[in-house]
């Protein structure tokens, strides 16, 4: 079992500038819905922004995290969405 | 004795659309698979399917090689695009649609 909240705070203490919302509308500890901001982000391609995601949450990605439908912004993508 | 490493890499060699699923494009097995099916019909693009749950070498070793924890994972000429998220987003803005032009589309 994992909580959206242990990913909001994992993912804001690892990536710089980082603002996560983080939802778990099934509520089965396992699918998860995240959008995440990062100054990290700026400049790299989505493949890479996603990768800094995936590193920072590391082991949990393969063992307590089922399914993690994603979306990346920088600071600036986000204040136009 | 040919590694999972190198099957990998002589699948994404010979192919220029090539998507590691679970399941196969008529009965894919998971809806993130699914979606990235259909992002590849709708675009009419010819493509071969790899269905990592007949495989569990190339299930975990896919992951390593892309350096990335799921799948669905689709490259194209060569190149890791992503996952079905970033698959949805490059379809809805137009930038796969460009990835793909050039590729003979199917009938």
């Amino acid at each position: 079992m994992f909580s959206a909240e242990r990913i909001r705070a994992i993912l804001e203490a690892q990536l710089p500038d980082c603002t996560a919302i983080v939802r778990d509308d099934l509520q089965d500890g396992e699918h998860f819905d995240a959008e995440v901001t990062s100054s990290a982000f700026v400049g790299l391609p989505k493949v890479r922004q996603h990768q800094l995601v995936y590193g920072a949450l590391g082991a949990h990605m393969r063992s307590d995290i089922h399914a993690l439908a994603l979306k990346t912004f920088t600071p600036d993508d986000w204040k136009r969405r | 004795m040919t590694t999972t490493h190198e099957r990998i890499q002589q699948l994404v060699d010979a192919n220029e659309v090539l998507l590691f699923m679970k399941g196969t494009a008529d009965y894919p097995q998971c809806g993130f698979s699914m979606r990235a099916v259909s992002v590849l019909r709708a675009l009419g693009v010819p493509f071969r399917d790899v269905n990592v749950l007949q495989d569990p070498e190339i299930r975990e070793g896919i992951k390593a090689f892309s350096n990335w924890p799921t799948i669905p994972q689709l490259y194209v000429k060569q190149q890791f695009v992503g996952g079905s998220d970033i698959m949805m987003e490059m379809y809805e803005n137009g930038e796969l649609e460009t990835l793909v032009a050039g590729i003979a589309h199917q009938a």
